[in-house]
């Protein structure tokens, strides 16, 4: 199997940070902030590979420290300490010691975001097709026709009617708002793939959609996943394997139904018990 | 004329400053270099960038063309003319553009082809072409930086939805030696092409913004476009296609002003560039003598 990412003690802290931060914050101490400094260890020791075709759950509760760690992989936020490897055509990225123009090339041609909140992924005050032809601008598409041409594929791919391409994704509702956001993350075909709580906030046959054109994008493309959500049923239907956060550490990990089925830490019995 | 003023009114410091930063936008093709922009005795906005770049490059001897919307008699023009003239003791002033050494201009690049001895310097209000996409002028550096325009180009892709042309009408967005993509001023899509690979150096003064770039002689300029729906210039053409021509000169290959004529009421059409329009109907009133003998 192709690895296409390697994640290795990623940590990230907000505030000053002192020497006794790690050792008195986590799951044993019930707290991610820092008694010492009062800083917020976020994640930390996050490690974890990641392979062609394969889609990685991170699950965990609000503040789990889960979508920190997929913001600091997108370069949407800088890591405290660790090291990830991206690989792509026989190349390997140290994705935190690039500068940051290798780091915007390899964003715009390589990743695919989908945030929570169409707000943070779309331009609102631009239509659906320019959402799409951003994306394609970016990574050097600069001819007019083939810019239409893919925006009206993809749009029909993520079944959003061609014909309102060119209106604005405010008029949209949720649901569409979200395919138009998974068009544009799609829109260069990247081998890999973020998604952040894609369905949250979404009614249920819309959720059921999406998750289905996330399978389907994955079985055609072979793009790796990881799939951030606090949401057992998302974990259940759409991850290989899964990542179990809290209080920015990794307490549990392995193959999705052993998780689910038979949790081994305290919390995460916790967790499946009662969303069962 | 009033001899209390230092040559060029500025003091030497500041056209030191102003030099070194044109030395710096020049070396850097496109660049926006911040200067400390001078209170001049009016108000910004009013070509205080341009009038800067005039004070610190003219020399005694040298021949200076003020133009706003490419003529010399409008207001603005006249102004700032008659303080250049009033602080700048032996430099002369003209109409003709072959003459001048320097021309400082307002909307308009000359029709006439510059030469390589001669620099055109352009007041700005707007220098920075990002501003209509990106509020944060910090983020706008880092995507001048990154050389990344794609939000630019999302903005002629909406106009060519919208309108099946792109609509921009002055201030075209023109990418200067393949990387930075500056706002020209606001000059015509027609003067565009004329910053390509211009023999004159051409100097850009934003003085409320503080900002001074340039595009040096023989230098790349291109007008941001898709593969496949060209930049194009106003083509002035009537409802049959003909190109129109100017009134008073017949002019038919340059830019021209639509306006009313009082006395008819009809839409007429003359040159923009006046000392263009002045030459040529000269000359037609030579070429008519000569025919009627």
């Amino acid at each position: 199997m192709d690895k296409v990412l390697e994640v290795n003690n990623l940590s990230k802290v907000y505030g000053q940070g002192c020497a006794a931060c790690f050792e008195l914050t986590g799951p044993e101490h019930d707290t991610n902030i820092c008694p010492k400094c009062g800083s917020v260890v976020a994640a930390h020791n996050v490690s974890f590979d990641l392979y062609k075709g394969e889609i990685l759950g991170i699950m965990g509760e609000s503040g789990s420290g889960k979508s920190t760690a997929v913001k600091c992989l997108y370069f949407d936020q800088k890591p405290t300490s660790g090291r990830a490897s991206f690989f792509n055509d026989e190349k390997q990225y140290d994705l935190f010691n690039m500068n940051a123009a290798h780091q915007r090339h390899l964003m715009n041609h390589k990743f695919g975001m989908v945030y929570q909140n169409p707000h943070l992924g779309l331009n609102f005050d631009i239509s659906a097709g320019g959402n799409i032809a951003e994306r394609l601008l970016m990574s050097e598409v600069d001819h007019y026709g083939e810019i239409r041409k893919r925006a009206t594929d993809l749009l029909k791919r993520t079944e959003v009617l061609a014909e309102r391409m060119d209106e604005l994704p405010k008029n949209f509702s949720g649901g569409m708002q979200q395919r138009v956001q998974i068009a544009k993350a799609l829109a260069i075909n990247p081998p890999l793939l973020f998604l952040d709580e894609v369905t949250t906030g979404l009614d249920l046959s819309v959720q059921a959609a999406i998750l289905d054109l996330i399978l389907e994008i994955q079985q055609e493309n072979q793009t790796a996943m990881i799939v951030v959500t606090h949401d057992l049923g998302v974990i259940r239907l759409l991850a290989g394997r899964t990542l179990v956060m809290k209080y920015g550490r990794i307490i549990e990990n392995g193959l999705t139904d052993q998780i689910l089925e038979d949790p081994q830490h305290a919390y995460t019995q916790r967790l499946v018990a009662s969303a069962l | 004329m009033s001899l209390s003023y230092p040559f060029g009114f500025l003091d030497e410091y500041a056209k030191k400053e102003i030099r070194r930063t044109t030395l710096k936008a020049v070396a850097i093709p496109g660049y926006q270099v911040p200067y400390s922009s001078r209170e001049m005795p009016m108000g910004r906005g009013f070509g205080t960038g341009g009038l800067q770049l005039t004070l610190s490059v003219i020399g005694k001897g040298e021949t200076l063309k003020v133009i706003d919307q490419g003529t010399d008699d409008s207001v603005n023009a006249v102004s700032l003319r008659s303080f250049i003239e009033m602080t700048c003791e032996g430099v002369n002033t003209t109409t003709k553009t072959e003459e001048s050494d320097l021309i400082q201009s307002r909307h308009r690049i000359p029709e006439k082809p510059l030469r390589e001895d001669q620099i055109l310097i352009l007041q700005v209000p707007y220098p920075d072409p990002l501003i209509v996409v990106e509020a944060s002028e910090e983020k706008r550096k880092t995507l001048h930086g990154e050389a990344d325009y794609s939000r630019l180009l999302v903005k002629l892709y909406e106009d060519i939805v919208k309108f099946d042309e792109i609509t921009i009408s002055h201030r075209y967005p023109t990418r200067i030696n393949n990387h930075y993509v500056i706002d020209p001023s606001p000059i015509p899509r027609w003067d565009v092409p004329k910053l390509n690979q211009s023999p004159a150096l051409i100097l850009l003064g934003a003085g409320r913004e503080k900002k001074i770039y340039a595009v040096p002689p023989y230098t790349k300029a291109e007008p941001l476009a898709f593969e496949d729906v060209p930049f194009r210039v106003e083509d002035f053409n009537d409802v049959n296609g003909m190109r129109r021509c100017c009134q008073r000169c017949n002019c038919n290959n340059s830019f021209l002003d639509e306006f009313i004529d009082s006395k008819t009421g009809h839409k007429v059409y003359q040159c923009s560039d006046a000392d263009w329009c002045e030459e040529n109907t000269i000359n037609n009133n030579e070429t008519l003598e000569i025919a009627n003998g």
